[in-house]
């Protein structure tokens, strides 16, 4: 049997979410940056999400941002164990993106609100409906 | 374009149906909205179907394909919506667009859906479903995951403390229980009519800050709408009620709203663009039912409608503003919280639930007096993903 498996590049995608993943897994947040207005986003477009534009360009941010919110999940869905926290950070780069906190869920107050946090991690996860294995950044606040 | 009217409104009760399919449930729905306009099946020219998870819920994928049959309807044309919580608003959107644009005079929409038998686990995933798949579901994201996520966001950016927030947001509870407590077809009818907010704050944590309390239900039910070329509509019903503009709006993943996820683009531009196709702004408007999945998502879409001030409907609905007497009652029906939220059904809900106040038929307790001439619905489908509206009129532009 053939081996139908296509694997090259397409025109459009400087930086594809496979190698945005990948990334996340050597611990590093990759992002693009737009020649023409100069934002930054992640997870990766083909096209500029301020301006449309299609001159972009990879960048590698630091991994440093603000707590801006998060939540103790305790309902969890299918085939994922609570409690955990999802947290969304705002990058010094400038984009939002979703993540888990590593922190004890019984010892996290409102007042962590706005501290500063840095990636330590990727978590990776799969079931039967995700085509395959998935990833988002872990974020930990800076002591 | 031509004026479209509302001439016929059919409502399942919401709650658990073991009983019923949501063929069947779309099918009675649909009936009594056929028997309310007195039109015959032979009249209905196509079939709009709104239904987010029917293959998840029961296995049913193109659920409309079978309604249209279980109504004996024949071949008429016959499609699926699919806006997440958004879904029959979307379908309404269409159906009116079609009877507008002079195809059809009269079409019947709708929606339907069951969540219940997917039970907690399965349900949660499968409404994780309309997030972004790749970023968001594996961080472990899950809808009141997500308005938890808006409830501190709002704290942090109009600087009200946490438990002060928690407090009014349990003032959104408490009125929509009440106004629930009244409505027969909703699924909590008769019961948490004395919510007390320390009841709210007190309920068990789901994803803090958000509490049960805070939660709209999982349900199952069906609404559905016969709409007419407005010319045509009195030789049906001496009571039609007119939709006078709809609007569409798209989002996407979460982190792309950046501080914007407090006040959503995609809700500010579909509120705009069914208010200025209607001619009509917020202070014309009379009453609201909105998208109160949660309790800070009723806190938002008053805001984001352009009915309070950025970041002040909090206080708004603490004052009673959003009650009846106040400056625009909202979710007089229960809303999500108090009716339940049969996904698919829910945008179809509010519209049958605006027109019976219209027509004066509201429960006692719910009726706005005098009856509304003007009103306006909000649905949301995913995180701001679809965002849609309808405003409604008794009389014609």
């Amino acid at each position: 049997m053939e081996d139908l498996k296509i694997d090259e590049n397409t025109d459009h995608y400087i930086l594809t979410l496979k190698d945005y993943e990948q990334g996340l897994r050597a611990g590093k947040m990759l992002g693009l940056r737009c020649r023409n207005c100069g934002e930054i986003m992640c997870p990766p477009m083909p096209v500029c999400c301020g301006c449309g534009g299609k001159e972009l360009e990879k960048t590698e941010m630091g991994g440093e941002g603000e707590l801006m919110a998060f939540t103790i999940t305790r309902v969890p869905p299918e085939g994922m164990d609570a409690p955990y926290i999802v947290c969304l950070v705002k990058l010094s780069e400038g984009p939002w993106v979703m993540g888990r906190l590593d922190h004890d869920p019984e010892k996290i107050t409102p007042e962590m609100l706005g501290r500063k946090v840095k990636v330590s991690g990727a978590y990776a996860w799969s079931d039967k409906f995700s085509a395959g294995e998935h990833t988002c950044p872990v974020f930990k606040v800076i002591p | 374009m031509r004026d479209v009217a509302i001439i016929g409104v059919g409502h399942t009760k919401f709650g658990k149906w073991e009983t019923k399919t949501a063929v069947e449930l779309f099918a009675e729905a649909a009936l009594q909205a056929m028997e309310d306009a007195g039109v015959e099946g032979k009249e209905i020219e196509a079939l709009f179907v709104g239904s987010a998870l029917p293959d998840f819920g029961e296995g049913q994928a193109m659920i409309n394909v079978h309604c249209t049959s279980e109504l004996g309807l024949g071949q008429i044309p016959s499609t699926r919506f699919e806006g997440a919580c958004a879904s029959s608003t979307v379908a309404i959107r269409d159906a009116h667009m079609w009877v507008a644009s002079g195809e059809f005079d009269v079409v019947l929409v709708g929606g339907t859906e069951r969540v219940l038998p997917m039970g907690t686990p399965l349900a949660t995933r499968t409404f994780a479903m309309a997030m972004h798949a790749v970023s968001e579901v594996p961080a472990g994201l899950t809808f009141p995951g997500v308005f938890a996520l808006v409830a501190m966001l709002y704290s942090k950016t109009y600087g009200i403390p946490l438990e002060k927030l928690r407090e009014k947001m349990a003032h959104v509870s408490v009125q929509n229980h009440r106004h629930g407590a009244l409505n027969p077809l909703a699924q909590f009818y008769r019961k948490y009519g004395d919510l007390k907010v320390e009841d709210v704050l007190g309920s068990r944590m789901v994803c803090d800050p958000l509490t049960l309390l805070d939660c709209c239900p999982f349900s199952d039910g069906a609404a559905a709408l016969v709409l007419c070329a407005a010319e045509k509509a009195r030789k049906y019903t001496d009571t039609p009620v007119y939709i006078l503009g709809t609007g569409q709006g798209t989002g996407g993943a979460m982190g792309r709203f950046g501080e914007e996820l407090i006040r959503p683009p995609s809700r500010v531009m579909s509120a705009r663009m069914a208010l200025k196709k209607s001619g009509l702004e917020p202070k014309d408007i009379q009453i609201l039912e909105l998208h109160d999945c949660f309790t800070p998502a009723e806190i938002i879409a008053l805001e984001g409608m352009g009915f309070f001030e950025w970041g002040k409907a909090a206080d708004a609905v603490e004052d009673g503003q959003v009650d009846i007497g106040g400056k625009i009652p909202t979710n007089m029906s229960g809303g999500l919280i108090g009716k339940g939220h049969p996904i698919g059904a829910t945008g179809a809900s509010q519209v049958c639930m605006i027109v019976e106040q219209m027509r004066g038929n509201a429960p006692k307790g719910n009726q706005v007096d005098p009856v509304p001439e003007t009103g306006m619905t909000d649905t949301m489908g995913g995180s701001f993903g679809t965002l849609s509206h309808i405003v409604l009129g008794r009389s014609r532009r």
